[in-house]
C-alpha cells in the first residue's frame, strides 16, 4: 500500500524554481532515499511534505488525503513527523522535557501526564538514551542532540517519518548506529524518507532511492541501479 | 527533571501563597492610609510585570503594548463612570482589552523578533491618536472625570487581581501548555512541527495577558480621577514591565514578582524625595543591572546562595 503519493509537486522561491513537478511515492514501511547535489531541492521536498511551506501546485497524498496547505502541527498529528537537517532541539530544556513536549501535543488526543511520561520513557530507552535524561538538550554532543530530536519526532507517534541528514557530521562508529536506528524504526513499522549525503548509509538501509537535481527527478530505482546510472554519474561526478 | 520537587511545590507555594494573601487582606485595618496607597502602587507594577512576563517571558516575544491595554482599562473606567458597579466596569475593561489583544494577536503574531516589538509599540500611539480624534470630534471634550473609589476597595480588587494572576501564572508555568510556550521561545519551527498549535497557543497568551492589563488599568482610573489620552497611553507603562522584570530576573516566577516590588517601590520612595533626579538614579540602576546582574536580583540570589551551600546544587532553576 502507498503510504504516501506526491503528484506534480512544485515550490518556486521568487524566480527559482526549488522543486518542480516532482512525482514519487511511498510504500508502506520501506525505507525510501532521497539524494543529490546541494541545492537539489531535497530539505524544500521535505519542508513542502511536512508543511513548513505551501506548494505552489500539486498533490500530497498522505493515506490519501491531501496536506497541500495544511499548517505543520494538523500534519504533525495526523501522523507524519520530521528531524532537520540543522539540529532544533529545544537547547534550554532537558531531554526529557524535549520529548515530553512531543508526546503532548504530537497526536490529536490529550493525554495524562502519566501515560505521556511512560511513554517518553519508553522512546528514550528505544533511542539509548535512558541514562540522560535529566542532561540539557543544547549541551550535548551533535549524535546525541539528533537522537533526542528523533526521539521527540517518535513521541508523536508518526506513520511517516521525514529524516534530513542523520548521518551528517558523524563519525563512522555513530553512522554505524545511526543506520541501526533507522532500521530499528522501520521495524516498529514506522515508513521512513531519508535525505543523506553518506552514500554508504543510504545505498545500505534503502531499497529505493530518488535522486533530485534542479528540483526534478532525474532519477529512481534500486541502489544497484542509482550506482551505475550513467544521468545520476554525470550530475554527481560532471562530464 | 525531578518530579518529587513538582509534586511538593504543587502543595507548598499555594499553601503559602493563601498566608500571604490573608495577610494583605488585614492591612487596611491595621495600617496607616498612605500603606495602603503605596502597596496598591506597588501591586499595580507587580501586576503589570507579570501580565507581561506571562506572555513575553516565556516565548521571547519582546511586547510594548502594555500601555495600549492598560489605557484602554482606564477608559473603560472613564466611559462607565458610575453607570455600573465597579467590579463589572473592572472586569469590562479586562474583556476589552483581551478581544483588542486577540485580534492585534491574530493580525501580527507572525511577525517575529524586532517586528513585533515596534508593531506593539506603534500600537499604542496608533490608540492614543485614535481616542484622541475620537474624544475631540466625536465628545467634544478631551479629558474625561472618573469617579473615585475608597482606597481599601481598590487595594482588595487589585490584590484579587494579583492573586488572580500569580495562579494563573503558577498553573500556566506547571501545565504541558508553559512547556509549550517555553518551546516556542526555544525554537518555534521544531515545536509547530512536534504538533503545537502555536498560533493559537500566542494568541491565547497574548490576550491572557492583555485581560490582566486591562484589570489592572480599570482600577487605577478610579485612583486617578481625571484621564486624557495623553495620560492614559502613556509609553512608560509599556517599558516599565519588561524593564522590571529584567531587574528581578526572567524565567523564574518570583523574578519578576520581586523586581516589580523592588523596582516600584524604589519609585514611589525616590520620586518623593529626589522628584527631579529619580529618572536619573533609575537609570543608573538599570545600567548596573544589566552590566552585572544579567540575571537579575534572583540572579544574585542564586550566585549568594551557590556560594553559601558550596556549589552543591548548582541548577537551582529546574
Amino acid at each position: 500500500m502507498q503510504i504516501l503519493q506526491v503528484e506534480g509537486l512544485t515550490k518556486n522561491f521568487g524566480g527559482l524554481a526549488a522543486v518542480s513537478e516532482v512525482d514519487f511515492h511511498v510504500e508502506e514501511g520501506e525505507i525510501l532515499g532521497l539524494i543529490g547535489p546541494n541545492g537539489a531541492g531535497k530539505t524544500t521536498t521535505f519542508n513542502l511534505i511536512a508543511g513548513t511551506y505551501e506548494p505552489n501546485s500539486g498533490k500530497i497524498l498522505f493515506n490519501g488525503e491531501n496536506l497541500a496547505g495544511k499548517k505543520p502541527n494538523v500534519i504533525c498529528q495526523k501522523g507524519l513527523a520530521r528531524t532537520f537537517q540543522n539540529v532544533k532541539v529545544f537547547p534550554d530544556m532537558d531531554v526529557f522535557q524535549n520529548v515530553l513536549l512531543g508526546a503532548f501535543f504530537g497526536t490529536p488526543e490529550k493525554k495524562s501526564r502519566s501515560q505521556a511520561k511512560s511513554e517518553v520513557e519508553e522512546i528514550l530507552d528505544f533511542i539509548g538514551l535512558s541514562d540522560r535524561t535529566d542532561m540539557v538538550a543544547g549541551s550535548m554532543t551533535l549524535v546525541n542532540q539528533k537522537r533526542v530530536e528523533v526521539a521527540r519526532a517518535l513521541a508523536t507517534k508518526p506513520k511517516l517519518l521525514l529524516l534530513d541528514e542523520l548521518m551528517a557530521g558523524l563519525n563512522p562508529t555513530e553512522v554505524g548506529e545511526s543506520m541501526e536506528l533507522v532500521k530499528r524504526i522501520q521495524k516498529k513499522g514506522i515508513t521512513v524518507i531519508m535525505i543523506e549525503h553518506v552514500m554508504k548509509a543510504i545505498m545500505n538501509i534503502c531499497k529505493r532511492i530518488i535522486v533530485l537535481h534542479h528540483g526534478q527527478k532525474i532519477a529512481e530505482g534500486t541502489p544497484e541501479e542509482i550506482s551505475t546510472s550513467k544521468t545520476v554519474i554525470e550530475v554527481y561526478l560532471g562530464e | 527533571m525531578n518530579w518529587k520537587t513538582i509534586k511538593y511545590n504543587r502543595y507548598l507555594y499555594p499553601a503559602l501563597y493563601i498566608l500571604i494573601i490573608v495577610l494583605f487582606i488585614a492591612i487596611p485595618y491595621i495600617t496607616a492610609p498612605y500603606t495602603i496607597i503605596l502597596l496598591s502602587s506597588i501591586f499595580m507594577y507587580i501586576s503589570l510585570t507579570l501580565s507581561w512576563t506571562l506572555f513575553s517571558g516565556p516565548t521571547g516575544y519582546t511586547s510594548l503594548a502594555t500601555a495600549a491595554f492598560f489605557g484602554l482599562g482606564l477608559y473603560m473606567a472613564g466611559i462607565l463612570g458610575d453607570s455600573v458597579p465597579l467590579i463589572v466596569a473592572v472586569i469590562c475593561g479586562g474583556l476589552i482589552s483581551f478581544i483588542l489583544a486577540f485580534i492585534i494577536g491574530a493580525i501580527t503574531l507572525r511577525l517575529r523578533g524586532i517586528y513585533f516589538t515596534i508593531f506593539t509599540f506603534g500600537l499604542v500611539e496608533l490608540i492614543k491618536h485614535l481616542m484622541l480624534w475620537w474624544e475631540i470630534n466625536i465628545v467634544g471634550v478631551r479629558g474625561r472625570f472618573v469617579p473615585r473609589a475608597d482606597n481599601a476597595t481598590v487595594f482588595y480588587i487589585l490584590l484579587a487581581i494579583l492573586a488572580a494572576l500569580l495562579l494563573t501564572t503558577y498553573f500556566l508555568k506547571s501545565s504541558r501548555y508553559g512547556m509549550a510556550l517555553s518551546s516556542i521561545g526555544s525554537n518555534e519551527e521544531a515545536a509547530i512541527h512536534i504538533g503545537i498549535n502555536v498560533v493559537n497557543l500566542k494568541i491565547i497568551t497574548f490576550a491572557s495577558s492583555a485581560f490582566f492589563i486591562g484589570l489592572t488599568g480599570t482600577i487605577m482610573a478610579t485612583r486617578w480621577s481625571y484621564i486624557d489620552p495623553y495620560i492614559a497611553f502613556d509609553p512608560f507603562y509599556s517599558f516599565l514591565p519588561p524593564l522590571m522584570a529584567i531587574f528581578g530576573g526572567l524565567g523564574n516566577l518570583f523574578g519578576p514578582l520581586l523586581g516589580a516590588a523592588v523596582f516600584s517601590y524604589l519609585q514611589e520612595t525616590l520620586i518623593t524625595r529626589f522628584p527631579y533626579s529619580y529618572m536619573l538614579i533609575f537609570g543608573l540602576i538599570m545600567v548596573i543591572t544589566i552590566l552585572y546582574l544579567p540575571n537579575g536580583l534572583i540572579g544574585l540570589y542564586q550566585t549568594i546562595r551557590q556560594r553559601f551551600i558550596g556549589g552543591k546544587h548548582a541548577d537551582t532553576s529546574s
